[in-house]
């Protein structure tokens, strides 16, 4: 299985995302640079966090002008797993991969801490493995992670099951004080029509080993793998 | 020459003297620019230099002292620990996120020159009380400054892992912001300043030059004046992913063989990192102007060499290696402009289109610069605020205090403030900000290290000898306390004006100090920076050295952290009080009185702990570890509780101070700061051998109590003096801090 890992200028969790796919899970890893215009064959497409191309007009609004996004696009046009992580996230949302957009968090801080999110949709390439309702302890490192759509997008994207993460406390319940940027109904990560793209503000990839206080992030990558083993069970099938 | 315009660039008849004798003639506007800010305080060390040569530098694990961009240290694996500690306290008070900010960008800069791969920041912060008449004002410094470390840290991406912050009167007009960072290189691969190869191309890339940073003291020539009035501010801007994509390119291009040096721009611009290079290769350089991409037209070759524009750096190459070069910059959308060559003359030799308008010896803008041994006097106030009466204090209940401590600016949690750092990215950190050391491991390899920063500037206040011993063994207890090994330091020197006798010493004083305990504890200093007239209004800050200290864990997995482990563990303190109250938290929090004798040291026993500590965390044989400095015994007991979750403990101490002093001794024994003290806690069977260890290496040491339950109750000879709810406890230390934030807010 062979992770792409796209770097812009400005990325700075893209070791992070290789580490965690290849000296954490064993899988194979490659970084693309933006000015490339092939993924070289990759499997699963990973957009890292960072702050590409200085995030100076608005957080992701400049990557999606980079080389590369064509053929992100059109990857993830034919079923291939995407995952946008942090400003990855905020890449898929300027790129229109998917819907809404971000404003800073709720008190105008940065935000790193651990966090605690319910998985709601298990139906995505990155969710898999994991329960319904599961709760991960999955660090946030942040200043523009309040998720925003229109009220009609919300509610669509509720209605089609779209939220994959929401924040919660420790037991589960999603509430005000559990969310810690303001996101419009503790949304977290969310996904595309086709479940294949999927963006979210908290960093799974910080979270892979417990010597760093916590390995929940790891189920992500590992659904990852556990899809395409499937996909490709299939295609031979 | 006339004085005025001696005065504005801060130069003395003497030292204009010398200028002229170096060259063998008048020098021109640009040349006596170029010195000035060359000979200043900054730049040339020229307080300080005589008094730094008694620190130790040498080590067996030693790559680089000071004299480069950064220190290295070995730590094994054919790897090195690249780390520097820097000031950026003036800018700061002026603009405090931008301040802050060019401050970590200038010390990153520092390491990724070294060819290292920068892996954490910290900072240590001090400013004024949070309330009070300059409330207000601390505040926004404070959040400013705060911001400003986040903005630049996250955005480029380097973990901030750890620090202290601590308030005091004397920071109110004149905070302290010194930062630290540590990378890591190839041992075999550290990338000098250095200029040599006669012919060989010297290319300037990163942000282009502007008119900013060009110092107050050296702005103008009248010349100038006539020219602009415009008055720019003296502090700059940073701009992180400039110094992103200059790090990424920099250190692909180390990767090469085709780098001969580097330096970054930073104070004195392109000034200082020409003439360093050349002087540290022996050799020349000659530069023109014209080639130096410029954010301003018409920019003198004054204003150019004299800019401190942010994110620059100046390299030097193997000739016929330029398209390779030139092609790794391009890769990050850098532009590479060869400006000039090195020379075999050992001249600095400015040209703007062609003209020669500077040409100094290198060697007289570096090493032959002013070395003052300025005079020294005992300042008298010394005598007075050393006597402490302990008679005429009025005591308390312990209980009230222990409360009042955990609220504390100095005492309470961070959090407030490092929830807005990325401890994390780069997937290193064990142990996070807020712990009592920054752990980060080594990728590939089983080690970590672990920093920690520590100065307390009352303590130097009282004594700044003994301040400066306790400042380095207190960096090296904690992170000993970490379970490392201490093997570097780095020290940042803040301290008023050189020229007042009793300012010089206090520096000098503190030096001899932090040398004493620097071989005592067998820690060299690899480089470092001095801040002097950090004072405002004729009112100099504390005397406040800022020590770091770079630990090696062998094995990451047996990293401490303070937090009690398990519920029935054995609480042991390692160490003794003796009831020291001078200088501490308690005094001036409760007694409002900053008097006294500053805690004692015997470097000795500190070392003997210190060895202790690591060879009962390799063994295994310590759940956790914590030392007691501010607010003592107590509020380092509450500190092991805090984070568990509320796991309580029961301690009883033995009194430190004697009969005499009765109405003293709950305070003393609990609050006292007696140096070189630990608690730390093992499972119960496993206190015997960590005792044996203890007596075997002559530390005093004593099981005082057990973990257990949901309260601390800690007790003296027996009688209860503190009993509380640990979540209450906690509560209080850690929403103190964000409290008179909210205050702000509101």
């Amino acid at each position: 299985m062979k992770f792409a890992v796209v770097v812009f200028p400005g990325s700075n969790c893209d070791d992070d995302s290789y580490h965690a796919a290849k000296h954490v899970l064993g899988q194979e890893a490659e970084f693309i640079w933006h000015k490339e215009t092939s993924l070289k064959g990759a499997d699963v497409v990973i957009l890292p966090g960072g702050f590409a191309h200085g995030d100076y007009l608005r957080t992701g609004a400049l990557a999606r002008f980079s080389p590369i996004m064509g053929a992100v696009a059109e990857f993830a046009k034919r079923g291939g797993p995407v995952l946008g992580i942090c400003n990855g996230f905020q890449i898929l949302l300027e790129a229109g991969f998917l819907p809404g957009a971000m404003l800073r968090n709720r008190d105008l801080k940065f935000h790193c801490e651990h966090v605690i999110v319910r998985v709601e949709q298990t139906e995505t390439p990155f969710t898999l493995r994991a329960a319904k309702g599961q709760r991960l302890r999955i660090p946030i490192a942040h200043g523009e992670g309040n998720y925003y759509a229109p009220a009609d997008v919300v509610q669509q994207l509720e209605s089609s099951g779209r939220v994959v993460f929401r924040y919660c406390d420790e037991r589960g319940d999603v509430t005000e004080r559990a969310n810690p940027n303001g996101a419009v109904n503790g949304i977290a990560g969310i996904c595309n029509e086709a479940r294949n793209v999927v963006g979210l503000m908290p960093h799974p990839e910080r979270a892979c080993e417990g010597a760093l206080g916590s390995a929940d992030g790891l189920i992500l990558f590992e659904s990852a793998v556990a899809a395409m083993a499937q996909e490709g069970v299939m295609r031979t099938a | 020459m006339n004085d005025e315009v001696l005065e504005r660039h801060g130069l003395t008849r003497e030292e204009y003297d010398r200028i002229v004798r170096a060259l063998g003639r008048e020098p021109s506007e640009t040349e006596i620019g170029i010195f000035s800010v060359m000979w200043s305080e900054h730049c040339s060390y020229k307080s300080s230099r005589v008094h730094l040569k008694k620190l130790p530098t040498r080590g067996p694990r030693v790559l680089q002292g000071p004299g480069e961009n950064a220190g290295a240290v070995d730590i094994g694996d054919g790897l090195a620990a690249v780390f520097k500690i820097e000031s950026h306290n003036h800018p700061s008070f002026i603009e405090p996120y931008q301040g802050a900010a060019t401050g970590v960008g200038g010390i990153i800069r520092d390491i990724f020159t070294m060819g290292a791969r920068p892996i954490a920041l910290l900072n240590a912060l001090r400013f004024g009380p949070l309330d009070g008449p300059d409330g207000v004002r601390t505040r926004r410094i404070m959040d400013g400054v705060v911001r400003g470390i986040g903005g630049y840290g996250n955005s480029i991406g380097i973990a901030t892992v750890g620090g202290e912050v601590a308030f005091d009167e004397p920071y109110a007009g004149n905070p302290l912001v010194n930062v630290l960072c540590l990378g890591v290189a190839p041992a075999n691969a550290l990338v000098k300043g250095t200029a040599s190869g006669i012919g060989n191309p010297v290319y300037y890339v990163g942000a282009k030059t502007g008119r900013d940073g060009i110092h107050g003291a050296t702005m103008a020539s009248a010349e100038f004046d006539d020219r602009s009035a415009e008055k720019r501010p003296a502090v700059q801007v940073g701009d992180p992913f400039m110094e992103k994509l200059l790090l990424e390119a920099c250190l692909e291009l180390m990767q090469t063989d085709a780098l001969i040096g580097v330096q970054d721009m930073g104070a004195a611009g392109l000034t200082c990192s020409t003439c360093e290079m050349g002087a540290r290769g022996g050799a020349g350089v000659e530069i023109d102007v014209m080639h130096v991409p410029q954010r301003e037209t018409g920019m003198t070759p004054y204003e150019i060499m004299l800019s401190e524009s942010q994110e620059r750096m100046l390299l030097v190459v193997k000739k016929g290696r330029e398209a390779e070069v030139e092609r790794i910059f391009e890769k990050w959308d850098l532009h590479a402009s060869r400006i000039g060559e090195v020379t075999a003359d050992g001249l600095l030799r400015v040209k703007d289109r062609g003209r020669v308008v500077a040409e100094i010896p290198n060697r007289a803008l570096v090493d032959e610069a002013p070395v003052y041994n300025r005079p020294v006097k005992r300042p008298a106030y010394l005598d007075e605020v050393r006597a402490l009466d302990v008679a005429s204090l009025t005591i308390g209940r312990p209980a009230a205090d222990f409360r009042r401590l955990l609220a504390s600016p100095t005492i309470a949690s961070k959090a407030w403030v490092y929830r807005q750092y990325d401890t994390m990215v780069r997937t290193n950190t064990i142990a996070a900000a807020g712990l009592t050391a920054g752990v980060v491991r080594i990728k590939g390899t089983e080690r970590a290290l672990a920093i920690s920063t520590d100065g307390n500037g009352r303590y130097c206040y009282l004594d700044p000898r003994r301040g400066a011993m306790l400042a380095l063994a207190e960096a090296a207890r904690n992170v000993a306390c970490a379970g490392a090994v201490p093997i570097g330091a780095t020290n940042c020197l803040n301290f008023g004006n050189p020229e007042r006798p009793e300012i010089m010493w206090q520096f000098v004083e503190a030096v001899e100090g932090l040398a004493e305990a620097c071989r005592a504890l067998d820690i060299p200093i690899t480089g470092g920076n001095v801040s002097l007239y950090n004072e405002t209004d004729g009112r100099a800050i504390y005397p406040t050295p800022v020590i770091g200290v770079v630990g090696l864990i062998e094995h990451a997995s047996r990293t401490l952290t303070r937090a009690f482990a398990a519920d029935g563990s054995s609480i042991i303190l390692l160490g003794e009080g003796t009831g020291e109250l001078g200088g501490s938290e308690y005094l001036k929090l409760v007694h409002n009185r900053v008097r006294g004798e500053c805690p004692s040291i015997d470097l000795a026993r500190e070392r003997a702990l210190q060895a202790l500590l690591a060879r009962a965390a390799a063994d295994g044989l310590l759940l956790s570890a914590h030392d007691c400095s501010d607010g003592g015994v107590a509020v380092a007991l509450a500190e092991c509780c805090f984070d568990t979750g509320g796991l309580g403990a029961v301690v009883d101490l033995t009194p430190e101070l004697s009969a005499s002093h009765e109405n003293l001794v709950s305070a003393a024994t609990l609050f006292g700061e007696s140096a070189s003290r630990v608690v730390v806690s093992s499972r119960v069977g496993d206190e015997p051998r960590v005792l044996e260890l203890a007596a075997t290496r002559g530390v005093p040491a004593r099981v005082i109590g057990r973990t257990g339950g949901t309260r601390l109750r800690v007790g003296v000879a027996g009688a209860v003096a503190i009993d509380c709810a640990v979540a209450e406890a906690e509560q209080i230390w850690s929403g103190a801090l964000e409290m008179f934030f909210r205050r702000t807010a509101a």
